[in-house]
């Protein structure tokens, strides 16, 4: 199972943050500046795991960003690297060619995606395909729920006149 | 509309905050975007609401307070719009966790919308619950979740699946409702929904034996049916990773079947044909093949016994193990671990790569082989592994040398077979990293150093000439301090020189040098210097030639601020200067020392200790230990819940661990402990003897200052204390000379008939079983301290082992507790144990004595605690 998701950049500033068990916001600052400080200084060779408080913690660079997964000592960290690849395609095929300032300004979105992909901790859904579908469906669903909004208000202010 | 809450876009908002140069400026805008959502949440805007809940969640994500916004949440999920609902859900996921009561008003909300109209909207429901649900909610709407599980479209299902599994963590009982449902799913073509359902069982089998039971008859066959037919798929774009189908479906496949595999045969069976297809099928370049191998590997260790398959396995792994990706030789070291306890043998043959890994510049690959290597060792390969890593030692990372330095000296322990090479090795490993040494390990290192009688020679001269070279090492220079103290003429002489020695000279004041400069490096601790003030004082003796010198080096140490030391010198200085007649005898040579009750005392204070979280769950014999200061926590903290330590020697611990025997001895000698209380005396003369006027200030120093090392100093005192010798001398010149050398400080001998006013004796405890009765006394001349002798009767049919008697007082009181007559306790009254305590009132005439006690002992091998309060102490003592 999949503690928590985090996203924190090169200079240590987190960019997302999903919590599957319960930590408590205190903890959670104190998690994160733990982790940023224990991944950071690793060099690009050496392996993508590093053990903390009993867990593991698998992650992966991206450019400038880290994608960190928490997960039990006995589950698979190699699967999980191919699940923050799966999460980093779908990624890029949403935002076409996904870059920091991409999830720093639309990072609801990045969380909507991230929500198609895992739920308790465990993946959901192994196609990209698919991910994308239903990401895009609800995308229209609330465009055209603002239209609608817009074009009634529009109705209101023209009778307003 | 209200001027704040048009305030900024999002957008506008997140850029302000990156244009901040300062963490102030941040701060300043996020409080300002802050106050302008309060004040909207006051407003109860409806148009921007999910606009600032967007803001919120960027504000909670910089790690600001947002709970505010909490209510917003339930606001936007409550509203009937989809695009509100979502960011509400989010916001939801975000803001909140299962420990919020907030939560638990969403409910309603959760329940409508998982039965709603539209499929998305079910989504969001079920993706919120999944994530955050806390173990009501999860028994309010798991038949809902249940219900989901057959909805028409998949994707709904696969959510529901998902979220059932949160469901049966928070609330097993509930599992065997998923049981069906989720059997069902394991049938479904759709890959999602497949993998959901995979998961759920997989869990479900985690929290109900009866599940696994169900599932290993329907659907073992089924299942390997789907592994064979992904592993046989033809290429899929929508599922191909690396050119292969769906590495994660492959997963969950493999980890389904391990547990329906692992102890039965029959499932075990079915499955081997797929297994050893994919072990050898799989293509190994890429990190997708080689995460499905990993797993097929775990899995073909954890079902039942088949060689040929285990055979391909451990392959495998060696083929890992020597791959150039760190990745992979990690998680092969990893899997190794588990392989061990299957076939050691072939664990063996990769020793070699093993032991380069310890050796590797990544933290983790180190760490894990470390360990692994750890178990690799045996008899056979102790003495060139050790020799490794001990050169390792040299040359390894700051931060790995406590970690290496634990293991090693764990192995030497274990593994020793001859104590040469026992000595050598650890003089080794001080000389290296003599201070990521554990306290209990150089403790050991003094016991066998005192057994081992032939080598106390060697021993002090290899010692010698380490101290010269590594001097910082702090554990080196205690052993080599304490040694030089008890062998120092051998050092001299040159005394049992083995073959393999070069022959050193050393005048006797070289051996005080580097006892002085010990004494004196700013670096020293506590422990060390008192160490070193014993040795001087016994080299005092062993080199009279050199006796005015350490004098003077004793007399420097006269004005410590360290109360310790200060005692210390004044009392040994006294010895020198006034007591040559006696002082040879006071400082012959430790008698050996017992390694039987030293692993017993150790083996006791380790029990109390955790295991350590390692995967294999091996309890190692040192290194990991606490130190041993739970049994006097436990006494002096009252609120502390912890068992008391099953350490036979609880009392004695605490007596070491003071190391102030308080006992105005000559008035009690009509006590039962009449032969005991000479070697107390002398005891205090060379530890920290201390007159009973001072008693209260003192102890509580030493409480303070030997927190951090509360087991050296408890191990220095036993060290410290002659038995042997201290026994002759007390009954062959009774109290009196002994007295002599506390000069003024000591009491006026008091004889035993001018006690106190007689009190009353009190039973202080009783139950159906234990009976406690006090009986008191005071000494003359000292009012505020009550000598109160305890006495255990059993009135039960079975006798109580292991007796503990354990005391604690308010913070006016002092307490000492001697050790108790015996710890067991004969049945049905044929017999009594007694103890001793003092009892020291600094409010004496104020308030009276309380005391809180606690009783520990074993009926039938079975552990009993019992606690009381004792209220009923006679007024005025």
């Amino acid at each position: 199972m999949i503690h928590f998701v985090l996203l924190f950049s090169r200079q240590g500033k987190v960019r997302l943050t999903k919590w599957y068990s319960p930590y408590s916001q205190k903890e959670r600052t104190k998690v994160i500046r733990e982790l940023s400080g224990l991944i950071l200084p690793r060099g690009p060779k050496l392996c993508h795991f590093v053990e903390w408080r009993g867990f593991k913690v698998v992650y992966r660079r991206y450019a400038s960003l880290y994608f960190c997964m928490c997960i039990n000592q006995d589950d698979n960290e190699l699967e999980i690297l191919e699940i923050i690849h799966l999460f980093v395609e779908v990624l890029d095929r949403y935002f076409g060619s996904v870059c920091e300032l991409d999830l720093i300004f639309n990072f609801h979105k990045a969380y909507f995606i991230l929500d198609e992909l895992l739920i308790a901790g465990e993946l959901q859904e192994s196609s990209k395909k698919t991910v994308a579908r239903l990401i895009a469906a609800q995308d229209s669903l609330v465009e055209t729920a603002k239209e609608e909004a817009s074009s009634i208000s529009n109705i209101i202010v023209q009778a307003t006149k | 509309m209200n001027p704040f809450s048009s305030g900024t876009r999002l957008r506008d908002m997140i850029r302000a905050i990156r244009a901040c140069k300062t963490a102030a400026e941040e701060r300043a805008v996020v409080r300002k975007e802050s106050a302008a959502i309060r004040a909207a949440v006051g407003e109860s805007d409806n148009e921007y609401r999910h606009r600032n809940l967007a803001k919120l969640m960027f504000i909670h994500m910089l790690g600001y307070p947002t709970h505010f916004g909490q209510m917003e949440c339930l606001k936007l999920i409550a509203a009937s719009g989809f695009p509100e609902k979502r960011i509400g859900y989010l916001g939801l996921m975000l803001l909140l966790d299962e420990r919020q009561e907030v939560l638990m008003l969403v409910t309603n909300s959760l329940k409508q919308d998982l039965n709603h109209s539209n499929q998305y909207i079910v989504g969001l429901a079920l993706c919120a619950l999944g994530n955050i649900c806390s173990a009501e909610m999860a028994r309010d709407l798991a038949p809902e979740v249940e219900r989901l599980l057959q909805f028409r479209d998949p994707n709904v299902r696969k959510k529901a699946a998902l979220c059932s599994i949160r469901i049966i963590k928070k609330v097993p009982d509930l599992a065997e409702n998923f049981m069906n449902p989720a059997a069902s799913l394991l049938k479904e073509k759709h890959h999602g929904v497949l993998l959901t359902g995979l998961q759920l069982c997989t869990d479900l089998c985690k929290v109900s034996e009866e599940a696994l039971e169900y599932f290993r008859k329907k659907c073992t066959e089924s299942v390997v049916k789907a592994l064979k037919d992904v592993a046989n798929s033809p290429y899929a774009p929508e599922y191909d990773i690396s050119g292969i189908t769906d590495p994660f479906l492959h997963i969950r496949l493999l980890r389904f079947l391990r547990i329906l595999g692992h102890g039965d045969a029959d499932a075990s069976d079915c499955m081997n044909d797929i297994l050893a297809q994919v072990a050898t099928k799989t293509e190994s370049n890429k990190n997708a093949g080689n995460a499905i191998l990993y797993e097929c590997v775990e899995t073909i260790m954890s079902i039942e016994d088949n060689s040929g398959l285990r055979v391909l396995a451990i392959n495998i792994l060696g083929r890992f193990l020597s791959n150039r990706d760190n990745n992979i030789r990690y998680v092969a070291l990893n899997m190794l671990m588990r392989a061990i306890t299957v076939d050691a043998q072939a664990v063996q043959r990769h020793r070699a790569t093993i032991l380069e890994c310890v050796k590797d510049s990544d933290a983790s690959i180190r760490k894990r082989a470390l360990e692994l290597l750890y178990l690799l060792v045996n008899e056979s390969n102790v003495k060139s592994l050790t020799k490794e890593l001990i050169e390792h030692l040299e040359v390894s990372e700051q931060e790995f040398k406590g970690d290496l330095t634990a293991k090693i000296c764990s192995i030497i322990e274990k593994f020793s077979t001859e104590k040469i090479w026992y000595i050598d090795q650890m003089l080794k490993v001080l000389s290296e990293a003599g201070n990521f040494v554990k306290d209990e390990v150089w403790h050991a290192l003094i016991v066998v150093i005192s057994n081992a009688s032939d080598l106390h020679g060697y021993t002090v001269r290899s010692l010698y000439k380490a101290v010269q070279t590594s001097g910082e090492q702090e554990s080196l220079v205690r052993v080599a301090v304490w040694c030089i103290g008890e062998y120092g003429e051998m050092l001299v002489n040159s005394t049992g020189m083995l073959d393999i020695e070069e022959p050193i000279t050393v005048t006797e004041s070289d051996a005080v040098d580097v006892i002085e400069i010990s004494l004196k490096n700013h670096t020293s601790d506590l422990t060390t210097r008192a160490m070193c003030l014993i040795a001087l004082l016994k080299l005092s003796s062993r080199f009279p030639a050199c006796s005015q010198r350490i004098k003077d080096i004793v007399v420097q140490n006269k004005g410590s601020l360290v109360l310790e030391l200060q005692q210390r010198s004044i009392e040994f200085n006294s010895i020198i200067e006034k007591h040559q007649n006696i002082r040879s005898l006071l400082v012959e040579r430790m008698p050996v020392l017992d390694e039987a009750t030293y692993s017993g005392k150790r083996a006791g204070s380790l029990s109390a200790t955790i295991p350590t979280s390692n995967g294999a769950a091996i309890n190692l014999p040192n290194g990991v230990a606490k130190p041993t200061a739970a049994p006097l926590v436990d006494l002096l903290d009252l609120s502390s819940d912890d068992a008391p330590a099953p350490s036979s020697s609880g009392s004695d611990f605490l007596h070491d661990l003071l190391g102030v025997d308080l006992s105005p001895a000559p008035s009690q000698s009509g006590t039962s402990q009449a032969q005991k209380s000479g070697t107390d005396v002398l005891l205090d003369l060379l530890s920290i003897g201390t007159p009973p006027a001072q008693s209260s200030s003192f102890s509580s120093d030493i409480l303070s200052t030997s927190q951090d090392n509360t087991t050296s100093s408890g191990n220095l005192q036993r060290l410290s204390s002659p038995s042997t010798p201290s026994a002759q001398i007390s009954s062959a010149g009774g109290g009196s000379p002994i007295m002599d050398l506390l000069d003024g400080f000591a009491p006026n001998p008091a004889t035993s008939d001018t006690n106190g006013p007689a009190y009353p004796s009190v039973v202080a405890f009783e139950s159906s079983s234990l009976k406690i009765l006090f009986n008191f006394s005071k000494p003359p001349g000292n009012p505020q301290t009550t000598t109160i002798q305890a006495t255990f009767t059993n009135n039960s049919p079975n006798t109580f082992t292991d007796f503990i008697f354990q005391a604690a007082v308010p913070k006016f009181l002092q307490l000492h507790l001697d050790p108790a007559s015996s710890n067991t306790l004969p049945e049905s009254g044929n017999g009594s144990i007694t103890q001793d305590m003092r009892v020291t009132n600094s409010q004496h005439g104020k308030k009276s004595l309380v005391m809180r006690i606690r009783i520990s002992y074993k009926v039938d091998s079975k552990d009993i605690l019992e606690e009381g309060q004792i209220n009923n102490f006679p007024r005025g003592l």
